[in-house]
């Protein structure tokens, strides 16, 4: 209950703070923002779009951790666990792309411009879809269970990959890449105290937030199919 | 040394039928003449080149590599390769047959680009053998694991380039780069860093491959 009140006040906080706070030149009261050149008034996608992509990162990684757990212990629990983190992986995923491609087009000028981040979250997004296609095809759950745990390790070990080789095929767009220039290589040099408090929180908040679904969403798998297994088999 | 017999038996099955070979042959001829029809009489670029060359690459591995275990569930021998077999060797002597496919299939893709692409001129052989070396080893191990899964998952036809495509993602990429590069003389300077990439690739995909077989053949 404690962590439901915490994870509404920081989550109202962040929502208030986030969309009201003014962007001037010079920052003088706590809650000014500073102005960014290049960003403007879109920096403020930052405390909503950043923890999304940051959340289908961490369901991507918790999934494969349980994947591999199944894999060793065999323990079906394990398995709703790893469906649950890649269900709100793939909303956070579809979330995550779709703000940053209408934020995109405001700030770059196209919806899609095959960015290297844009590059990997597509490259997340056809994982999950595949991952998702090979669960809906196999009937049996141990053996579904089984292939889709071998099938999130092999698609863990190739993100590594993108991450060397995108830069190198394609120029950086995104603010606080290596080949950005109006607001240089790293972004947290030009946001001041405030937007650097409001970012964290904004993180924080979303990370409880995601803890929070994953629960709820495999403790319903685990008793959904308790019941089953009751109704059932006696 | 049980590997090779598996892969003599694959071979002499496929020499029976020649399905595999003869499906790729005509989806090869098929592919490239698709390319060429659009193409029309204008000329395209290098790295356009470079592109479609792994396109048709990757369609094609895409419908000949994915039979490997699915023959096998097919004809209800998999329950016989268990008992004689450890997965080691299995893995082993569909990877052989696979590799051998696949190192088939791109040299006469290879021919026939060079022959009917103007543009498709190969400046530094050294690399762009080296490329296609590493890239068909990638292509072989990535497309025989998914093809295990896939066998296992009741050979659903159509979702095996659904799950091949994103593992397949960072080889294909690195490999049209480097045969870019073999065209437009970069310096080993330059390509070095890809070359790395698509060694790393191929090792993390053999390793993780034999690991992770056993699970699935066990299934």
């Amino acid at each position: 209950m404690i962590w439901k009140i915490i994870l509404f006040l920081l989550l109202t906080f962040v929502s208030i703070a986030g969309i009201s706070f003014p962007i001037v030149e010079n920052p003088t009261h706590w809650y000014d923002f500073p102005f960014i050149k290049g960003l403007e008034e879109n920096a403020k996608i930052i405390f909503f779009h950043v923890p999304t992509a940051w959340l289908t990162v961490i369901a991507f990684f918790m999934s494969t951790v349980y994947s591999v757990k199944y894999l060793i212990k065999k323990n079906l629990d394990d398995d709703a666990k790893s469906y649950s983190a890649a269900q709100l992986g793939i909303i956070f995923c579809i979330l995550a792309t779709v703000t940053g491609s209408v934020w995109s087009k405001f700030a770059w000028g196209a919806f899609w411009s095959w960015d290297p981040r844009q590059t990997s979250i597509f490259a997340l997004l056809l994982i999950y879809g595949a991952w998702f296609a090979l669960r809906s095809a196999i009937e049996s759950e141990e053996k579904r269970a089984t292939l889709s745990s071998v099938y999130s390790v092999i698609a863990f070990l190739t993100v590594p990959f993108f991450i060397f080789i995108m830069p190198r095929i394609m120029k950086g767009l995104h603010p606080g890449s290596a080949d950005d220039t109006n607001s240089g290589p790293i972004v947290n040099f030009q946001m001041n105290k405030s937007m650097l408090i409001i970012f964290f929180v904004s993180l924080i908040g979303f990370t409880i937030l995601y803890f929070w679904m994953w629960r709820i969403g495999y403790k319903s798998i685990i008793y959904r199919d308790k019941l089953i297994n009751k109704n059932y088999r006696g | 040394m049980k590997a090779i017999s598996l892969y003599q038996k694959d071979y002499h099955s496929e020499i029976r039928t020649r399905y595999a070979i003869n499906s790729l042959a005509m989806f090869i001829i098929v592919a490239i003449s698709v390319i060429l029809f659009s193409i029309g009489s204008e000329t395209i670029t290098q790295s356009l080149t470079c592109g479609l060359f792994w396109v048709v690459i990757f369609f094609s591995a895409m419908s000949g590599l994915g039979r490997a275990f699915v023959s096998e569930e097919e004809r209800g021998t998999s329950l016989a390769l268990q008992l004689i077999a450890s997965p080691f060797t299995v893995f082993s002597g569909k990877l052989l047959f696979n590799l051998i496919l696949v190192f088939a299939m791109n040299t006469v893709i290879t021919i026939l680009y060079s022959a009917l692409f103007e543009k498709f001129i190969v400046t530094n052989t050294l690399l762009f053998f080296a490329t296609f070396v590493l890239g068909n080893i990638g292509l072989a191990v990535s497309s025989t694991i998914i093809a295990a899964i896939i066998a296992k998952a009741g050979s659903k036809g159509t979702l095996y380039p659904v799950l091949s495509f994103p593992i397949l993602l960072p080889l294909i990429l690195t490999a049209v780069k480097l045969t870019l590069f073999s065209m437009d003389g970069t310096s080993f300077e330059d390509y070095k860093f890809e070359l790395a990439i698509l060694v790393s690739y191929d090792v993390i995909m053999l390793t993780a491959s034999y690991m992770l077989f056993d699970f699935i053949w066990k299934e």
